[in-house]
């Protein structure tokens, strides 16, 4: 890392958190009286040995319990301001990193799926945990050291030039090469700690992998080699850790070393000062006091770059995150989409992933009327997914337009689209909580309003068998049931949000055919003028829908009704016909 | 918790400590005594200095360069020997600590691998990680000081003594100071471990509420509740703040008063000294001494106060990785191995979703089991797998109760494919393989070919040696679907139980699979199905409905015999018949 980019990191992230420098300059005043303190006691030293014990009448303990008195006083003063100053730091930057993590939260909501679905959900997780924790603990324990450091190395500085110059300058002297020493040992430091953290990445990824990955480790009766793995990348880490500290010690001890030189050379120089004339006994004393905490922050430099790189690194993975641009932004002009059936229109429609070579839809012209129900067909990677997240402004295509009601889609104001345009996708994901809770996760519905969802839609009778009926606990990620079980509670959520335009992405795709047709009539009976768009590569849905269109290699191949696109010998839906057909008549 | 408890918990965790890495932990304190006790003979070094060389000198006005030589040899020894102390307690210290968090971190993970599926189901996943990293590093956090708190409390001690040996008054001034800082810590503990337990916690629960949100990152977007989920998030984040800045205003105190204990000491010493200098009790340099030594003693102190502070995270830390380690694991298998051929046999297993299921599966017999969405299907494939013990009845593989049967036996002979797969952050040769042996690369394309998967595995870019991304991101459901069933041919088993695995692949590579195990010809399969292609592998259907088996037979008999079923099959059919 370097200086600079360090810099860049501390800006951005001021610009992030104005917070920070909410009353910074009372803080740091207070930390500046704090430091002081540590000025007190060497000087104490120094007048009740000069004033006091060497005086002209011999030890005076008038003289020096006064010095003692105005010292303890000083002291105090300095306690009062190190609680004021603590008190501050920590409500400010707890508050303004709460602000942060709040941000990343949010921000990584508005990230592309894409973007979301391609990264590790852990690291996804550490930006706006323990990234932003990493900062804080730096802010609140190694950055406090290194300020009263700081602090201590300019007072204890200044008060050595007080006393004498020349001293003083011989003390910097023997201090200056440590100061390079300890850049280069930094140099290789910074390289140290960023192994570290790339191999705690790698851990954690591990740990993770057991605790997803419990079921198959346990039915494949292979935990001895997740144990393998988990134990290579744990020695790895330590490693990584080990070096890293051996190089912290070394910047440590170059800094004791040069506390002796300087020790000896202020008893050395002090000397030949004092017998000159130019320093008395209690100045030297006081002098030596000054050296050991002068050389405190050399001493400490290490573990504090430690924190502050790994707090500077942290910080940059949050602002980095932050830096992405979402990829569906609302219009400044943006509308509510006109109330109604919502028809769906797409010109010239085409679509690359980011970074990838191959369009996945090309020039795709298509409309479909309001209240219709279409049903997109084609082979696995034909692009019918994307398609669909295109028409619901999970992505926005990267050529061509595509309307709904007459608007274009990127001009309709995203709480609109998001309340009247609905995808379910095929995951059926469900958040920990009840069955209930997660029917209602979309709209606001009491418990009455919740069985009449599933009553509509035919699955009150599965509710009903469940354990605790509407009050069934689901589970992480809804594991608790079974993948059709969680299709149903998917289907059950969108239908409730009542939107206009439904998209159905394989949803059903892990129910039983039986529940398949009741759904499907039940959704077409309850919900009038709602468009309808299911994706499948089953084809039972396809014979039911006013239109089919048929995708293949990114193109819109076919569209008509079912009836009309079977009876075109060797095209590319009687194919899937076919093949679809035989499976279906495989039991007599 | 009161402080009492809390040290009595932390001593313990500590002695633990020490019993678990006792090299590491003797070279630290070594090392730790070392610069302790230096920083002891450097305090009587300087007070020797100032009043033996650099006072007489100035008095005399004439610098005796051998006496000076002497004394700076001294001060720079007593540093060069505090660095090999140094050296010794914090490298032996951090090894320490990190050898420690190593080990736990191993000792957790395998105890999550111990723990049976329900407990999994029971704790989120989120937590759990938050377990093996933050409460591992948390209850690990002490090692750091421990040695150098242990040196600084014998030593104390030794600077009492010297102290008191100087003069008794200042002796007192110790007695006082030292005691003080326990007494600072006992009142700051009692105040910050129930908010750094607490803290922990909604920790824990920060993590696994933003770990949930990602994961359904997608829900959350196309129902449009960004809003709804940052406000709940803004919610924890804000009792989370709440609870560290009330650990802060405990620090804010505790901090200043512990850095200024020592100084306090030193002013304290000046007085209480000068007076005893005017009686003529005392000297210049048993003076400066004494004062030096409570200025020197600042740092090891604090190793005292960093201890102390570190307790009560380390005790909450400590609670959490322990109420893993203390959960029950799953019931362990017996040794017996499968003998004979393998039938399977439910005999009147019951579960929560399944009541008095028997049915067989002979040998080299494909059975499907069918029943509608939530009649228990999937409870099936799971008892098979052994990954949901019965709660009455039991499981018998070639007549032995699966229970009896050791682990690698179980898994040699059954293969188990969930409907929703899992692959490793590892190669696609180690997904399929998971380094069974025998299993060399011609197995692999074998099992990749029965499973349709050989076609895209061959258009990677590294071929076998691509890597599957974190849970095979870099895949498709279908991609990840063919790779796992891969895995579980590649064993050759004697059982193969699929729960629904062609769901999510379209119906021309749904036939070529289906082609592939069919003409496998070798394990027994037990197939949950729920639509006609996969129906049509098996020579005999069980039919569920609401967790009891309806019926039993080959599809004939149960569509002529079995109203339900007839039902459920015939939904497509109205016009599949045409």
């Amino acid at each position: 890392m370097t200086d600079g980019s360090m810099w860049d990191t501390l800006r951005r992230a001021l610009r992030l958190s104005p917070e920070l420098r909410r009353g910074l300059a009372v803080t740091l005043l207070l930390a500046v009286g704090m430091t002081a303190g540590r000025a007190a006691v060497p000087v104490a030293v120094q007048r009740a040995i000069d004033d006091g014990l060497r005086g002209p009448g011999g030890p005076d303990f008038g003289v020096v319990a006064a010095i003692g008195a105005a010292g303890l006083g000083v002291l105090a003063v300095s306690m009062l301001c190190g609680y004021a100053m603590m008190l501050r730091l920590f409500d400010v930057s707890e508050t303004a990193l709460a602000a942060v993590r709040v941000k990343v939260f949010r921000h990584i909501h508005e990230l592309s799926v894409h973007h979301v679905a391609a990264q590790r959900r852990g690291a996804l997780v550490a930006r706006a945990t323990s990234d932003v924790d990493q900062v804080t603990s730096f802010l609140q324990w190694n950055g406090v050291v290194l300020f009263i450091c700081a602090g201590q190395t300019l007072v204890t500085g200044a008060v050595m030039f007080f006393y004498s110059w020349p001293l003083a300058l011989v003390v910097l002297a023997v201090f200056a090469p440590v100061g390079w020493v300890v850049r280069a040992c930094m140099r290789n430091l910074a390289a140290a700690y960023g192994t570290v953290r790339e191999r705690s990445a790698e851990m954690l990824a591990m740990v993770s992998e057991s605790v997803t990955g419990a079921d198959v480790i346990r039915s494949y009766d292979v935990a001895d080699r997740a144990v393998g793995r988990l134990d290579r990348a744990v020695d790895a880490h330590r490693h990584a850790s080990q070096r890293a500290s051996r190089l912290t010690v070394t910047a440590y001890s170059v800094g004791e070393l040069a506390t002796g030189v300087a020790l000896a050379a202020t008893a050395v120089l002090g000397v030949v000062l004092g017998v000159a004339g130019r320093l008395t006994v209690g100045e030297i004393a006081a002098f030596l006091f000054l050296v050991a905490q002068f050389a405190l922050p050399a001493q400490v430099a290490g573990e504090m770059l430690n924190g502050l790189q790994n707090a500077v690194a942290g910080w940059r993975r949050v602002l980095d995150v932050l830096d992405l641009p979402p990829d569906v932004t609302e219009h400044a002009e943006a509308v509510e989409l006109p109330p109604g059936p919502v028809p769906v229109s797409l010109r010239g429609v085409g679509f690359t992933y980011p970074g990838g070579a191959e369009p996945v839809l090309r020039e795709v012209d298509l409309d479909i009327a309001a209240g219709s129900r279409v049903a997109v067909v084609g082979r696995t990677g034909a692009g019918k997914t994307t398609l669909a997240k295109l028409v619901a402004r999970l992505a926005d295509p990267s050529s061509g337009r595509i309307l709904l009601a007459g608007v274009p889609v990127d001009r309709v104001r995203l709480s609109s689209l998001r309340e009247r345009v609905i995808l379910v996708p095929q995951e059926g994901f469900l958040f920990r909580g009840t069955l209930a809770d997660n029917i209602r996760f979309g709209r606001p519905l009491d418990y009455d309003d919740v069985a009449d969802v599933l009553r509509e839609l035919g699955l009150l009778d599965w509710a009903a068998r469940l354990p605790e009926g509407l009050d069934t606990v689901v589970g992480e990620r809804g594991e608790s049931l079974s993948v059709g079980e969680r299709q149903f509670v998917a289907l059950a959520r969108a239908h409730a949000a009542g939107a206009d335009l439904l998209i159905l992405d394989e949803a059903t795709s892990a129910v039983d055919p039986a529940a398949e047709v009741r759904l499907r009539t039940a959704m077409a009976q309850v919900a009038h003028g709602r468009t309808t768009i299911t994706v499948a590569h089953r084809l039972a849905t396809a014979r039911e829908a006013d239109e089919v269109i048929v995708i293949d290699g990114g193109r819109a191949v076919q569209r008509g009704h079912h009836d009309e696109l079977v009876a075109v010998a060797g095209s590319a839906y009687a194919k899937l016909h076919e093949a679809w057909l035989a499976g279906e008549r495989a039991l007599a | 918790m009161r402080a009492r408890e809390l040290i009595g918990r932390g001593t313990r965790l500590c002695g633990h400590m020490i019993r678990s890495e006792p090299r590491l932990f003797a070279v630290s304190l070594g090392g730790a005594c070392l610069v302790v006790g230096l920083s002891i003979g450097s305090a009587f070094v300087i007070g020797a200095v100032v009043a033996d060389v650099v006072a007489p000198m100035l008095d005399r006005g004439r610098v005796d360069a051998g006496l000076l030589a002497v004394a700076a040899a001294a001060l720079l020894g007593v540093s060069a020997l505090k660095v090999l102390g140094i050296f010794s307690r914090r490298l032996g210290a951090v090894h320490l600590q990190q050898s420690l968090q190593a080990r736990q971190r191993k000792q957790i993970v395998r105890k999550y691998l111990s723990l049976p599926p329900a407990w999994h189901r029971d704790n989120p996943t989120g937590a759990l990680l938050s377990n093996a990293s933050s409460d591992v590093d948390a209850a690990a956090s002490p090692a750091g000081s421990l040695a150098y708190a242990i040196a600084t409390v014998f030593l104390l001690a030794g600077a009492l003594t010297a102290l008191f040996a100087v003069d008794w008054t200042l002796g007192l001034v110790g007695v006082v100071v030292f005691p003080g800082l326990v007494t600072v810590f006992a009142a700051y503990s009692r105040l910050v471990a129930p908010r750094h337990r607490r803290s922990q916690a909604i920790r824990a629960q920060v993590t696994a509420l933003a770990h949930e949100s990602f994961d359904g990152a997608l829900t959350v977007k196309v129902m449009g509740r960004e809003e709804h989920q940052t406000a709940r998030f803004a919610a924890q984040v804000g009792e989370l703040r709440g609870t560290l800045v009330s650990i802060g205003r405990a620090r804010a105190w505790h901090d200043p008063v512990i850095d200024a204990l020592p100084q306090l000491g030193t002013v304290a010493v000046l007085i209480v000294g000068a007076w005893r200098c005017e009686q003529g009790a005392l000297g210049l340099s048993e003076l400066t001494t004494a004062a030096f030594l409570f200025a020197l003693l600042d740092m090891p102190i604090r190793a005292i106060g960093w201890l102390l502070g570190a307790l009560p995270r380390a005790v909450a830390g400590a609670e959490r990785v322990d109420r893993v380690l203390v959960a029950p694991d799953a019931p362990p298998y017996g040794s017996a191995e499968v003998s004979g051929p393998a039938e399977l046999r439910f005999a009147r297993v019951g579960v929560r979703s399944l009541d008095d299921v028997s049915f067989r599966v002979a040998p080299g017999r494909v059975v499907a089991v069918v029943g509608q969405t939530g009649a228990g299907k999937s409870s099936v494939a799971a008892v098979a797998a052994r990954l949901l013990p019965p709660e009455s009845g039991a499981v018998l593989l070639g007549g032995v109760d699966v229970r009896e049967l050791s682990a690698a036996a179980y898994a040699r002979a059954v293969a188990y494919l969930p409907q929703v797969p899992f692959l490793f952050q590892d190669s696609v040769r180690a997904n399929v393989t998971l380094d069974r042996p025998g299993l060399d690369d011609d197995a692999v394309w074998q099992a990749l070919a029965v499973a349709q998967a050989d076609g895209f595995v061959r258009a990677l870019p590294d071929g076998l040696d691509t890597t599957v991304g974190e849970r095979g991101a870099a895949l498709s459901g279908g991609q990840r679907q063919r790779l796992a069933l891969a895995r579980a041919l590649a064993g050759r088993p004697r059982l193969l139980v699929l729960d629904d695995a062609t769901s999510a692949v379209d119906p021309v590579v749904e036939a070529d699979i289906l082609a592939g195990l069919r003409a496998a010809h070798g394990p027994a399969m037990l197939v949950v199905a729920t639509r006609r292609p996969a129906i049509a592998l098996a020579d005999e259907v069980v039919y569920l409905e609401g967790g009891r088996v309806a019926a039993t037979g080959t599809h004939q008999e149960l569509m002529a015999g079995e109203p339900g079923y007839r039902e459920l099959l015939a939904a497509y059919d109205r016009r599949v018949a045409a």
